[in-house]
């Protein structure tokens, strides 16, 4: 089962810039989140405090009722034990090839056997996709191999809490689609606590089951996908339908003046419920191969319920 | 990056903070004795042709020196027992300092730096291995075994140099050269020679492993990082040979 991350009161500045202040959230255990954010909101520097890796100025992190924030370095090294962590670019080590990279965890921490180390490397790798390309150097693959490379790392040691920094940059919508099914697929199976950091807007739409969004040095709104999905909120609209009329400006926020007046515009132009705008996306659901948790059936079960409501609604 | 009193004063304190980190991490299990072979031979690959070419023009330029100068002071007995006290006490600490963090420490910096700023170290220790553990102590301890090795290697190919110039170029007496040989240098010498690479070893790998662990601002920010590297490193090994220098007078006895 995974572990709840409890987010309270977090600041954080490089010197006078503050980045975000008074974020507090909570990652209910179990669950799939994306956080959402306008490029340069500090998503990623969200998720390194989340593993200890930046200090915050204030507030903290109790991930399994432990204070991330106030660890010495010893006992934070323990708790990031708990992690597994998918950095941009994967974050592979260059001077050793894909199996050595995926069983460098199981080397150093576990005392398993040579032969073990090769079975649970090759099932993750599989996993991934990745069977045949054992012998490869980061620096020979795509960028697409290097994060499901980086993907089959975090997982090898079976973390509790899994971070996606950036899962879907720089890969085409075909392999978005597959990480995004293999990230559903992934959360039935192994029960973990996901938080996906991006701003594919698609991504965000039909895989999590909470969203937030990092906007202006502060976290506008997190809760159930279907609440920000629905939601009014001008900054939250705006995002998710990936459009310019709202406050999000091309390099800094807009003033109030000229966001009202972009916005009557949009309202006079178009219709107010314009197609696709604040419908919920339908949910993508573990594959048929994988056998749903009970939670996973709740979630397919509510999905179908939807789903035949709007075909007799239409 | 801005220049001020208070980011210089940060800036030592975290690269003390660091070699106390070194240090404290020296004892700790499992020993990664595999990393610090690797390191070791690649220290030493990248440093010892580049020593040696550089001992014997040095070792040259010494006998020059020693060899006109005892000339004229009417002391040519002496030359032998002159050259090998200047290249056994200074000349071979210096050249090893220079080439250990010239060539050694610059690599090790680069490659930490490009690791860092590839995400590697956030990585390792997401994973729960500390880098400082992992790599910087068997680099530390790498390039300390290496500078040691090296210093030794200096000796040799400097003394021969001077030998070479002394006799053959500057018609020197081979048996007066080799007869003065130890009439002012002492054993004690040599060993204050090897502590002294010893801690210039140590110094040039953690200020190269500082500063390319805190790479930052890609490519570019390693390729600074690497300067500043040589510069810091530099200043600190003259500054460090100095004060082992007026140390060792004050301790060790002299001859005659």
């Amino acid at each position: 089962m995974g572990v709840e991350i409890c987010v309270e009161g977090l600041t954080k500045s490089f010197g006078h810039q503050v980045i975000w202040q008074d974020v507090s959230l909570t990652l209910p255990a179990g669950e799939v989140s994306v956080m959402l954010g306008p490029s340069g909101t500090g998503k990623s520097v969200f998720l390194k405090t989340l593993v200890g890796l930046l200090r915050p100025d204030r507030g903290s992190v109790k991930v399994a009722g432990r204070d991330i924030t106030k660890l010495r370095e010893h006992d934070l090294y323990e708790v990031r034990k708990l992690f597994g962590v998918l950095f941009q670019d994967g974050a592979l080590f260059g001077s050793m090839n894909l199996y050595d990279n995926i069983a460098f965890p199981l080397r150093e921490h576990t005392r398993k056997s040579e032969s073990e180390i090769r079975r649970i490397v090759l099932e993750k790798m599989d996993m991934v996709g990745l069977i045949g390309a054992e012998e490869k150097l980061p620096g020979a693959i795509s960028g697409g191999m290097r994060k499901r490379a980086g993907l089959a790392r975090a997982l090898v040691l079976d973390p509790e809490i899994i971070l996606f920094d950036e899962p879907d940059s720089g890969l085409d919508p075909v392999r978005v689609a597959y990480l995004n099914q293999l990230i559903v697929d992934l959360n039935a199976q192994i029960d973990a606590t996901f938080l996906i950091v991006t701003h594919d807007i698609a991504s965000a739409r039909q895989v999590p089951d909470n969203i937030g969004l990092l906007f202006r040095r502060e976290l506008v709104m997190f809760g159930p996908r279907e609440q920000l999905l629905t939601s009014d909120e001008p900054v939250v609209r705006q995002f998710l339908n990936g459009r310019m009329q709202g406050p999000i400006g091309m390099a800094e926020e807009k003033d109030a003046a000229q966001v009202q007046q972009e916005l009557a515009q949009l309202g006079d132009s178009a219709h107010p419920d314009t197609p696709g705008s604040r419908e919920i996306t339908p949910r993508l659901l573990p594959g048929p191969g994988i056998t749903r948790p009970p939670r996973w059936q709740a979630i397919a079960g509510r999905e179908a319920e939807l789903r035949r409501k709007e075909v007799t609604g239409a | 990056m801005r220049l001020s009193p208070a980011g210089a004063l940060r800036h030592s304190g975290n690269l003390f903070l660091m070699a106390l980190d070194v240090v404290r991490a020296l004892p700790r299990r499992p020993f990664q004795a595999r990393e610090f072979i690797q390191q070791a031979w690649f220290v030493a690959s990248v440093t010892i042709l580049p020593t040696a070419l550089v001992s014997i023009p040095f070792g040259a330029v010494i006998a020059l020196q020693i060899g006109s100068l005892t000339r004229q002071l009417g002391a040519q007995s002496f030359s032998g027992a002159a050259s090998v006290l200047a290249v056994l006490r200074e000349a071979s600490p210096i050249v090893t300092a220079l080439l250990i963090a010239g060539a050694g420490g610059t690599a090790i910096c680069a490659d930490l730096g490009a690791r860092k700023i590839r995400d590697e170290i956030d990585a390792m220790q997401v994973l729960g291995i500390d880098p400082i553990h992992r790599l910087v102590v068997p680099r530390v301890l790498a390039s300390m075994v290496v500078a040691v090795l090296l210093n030794g290697l200096v000796s040799v190919v400097g003394v021969a140099g001077g030998y070479f110039f002394n006799v053959v170029l500057q018609n020197g007496t081979p048996g007066a050269y080799l007869a003065s040989f130890t009439t002012l240098a002492q054993l004690s010498d040599l060993w204050a020679a090897e502590l002294k690479a010893l801690v210039f070893g140590a110094i040039a790998a953690v200020v190269a492993s500082y500063k390319g662990l805190n790479a930052q601002g890609g490519p570019k920010g390693v390729g600074d990082a690497v300067n500043q590297s040589v510069v810091i490193t530099f200043m600190l090994l003259f500054v460090t040979n100095f004060v082992m220098t007026a140390v060792y007078f004050q301790v060790v006895p002299q001859r005659g």
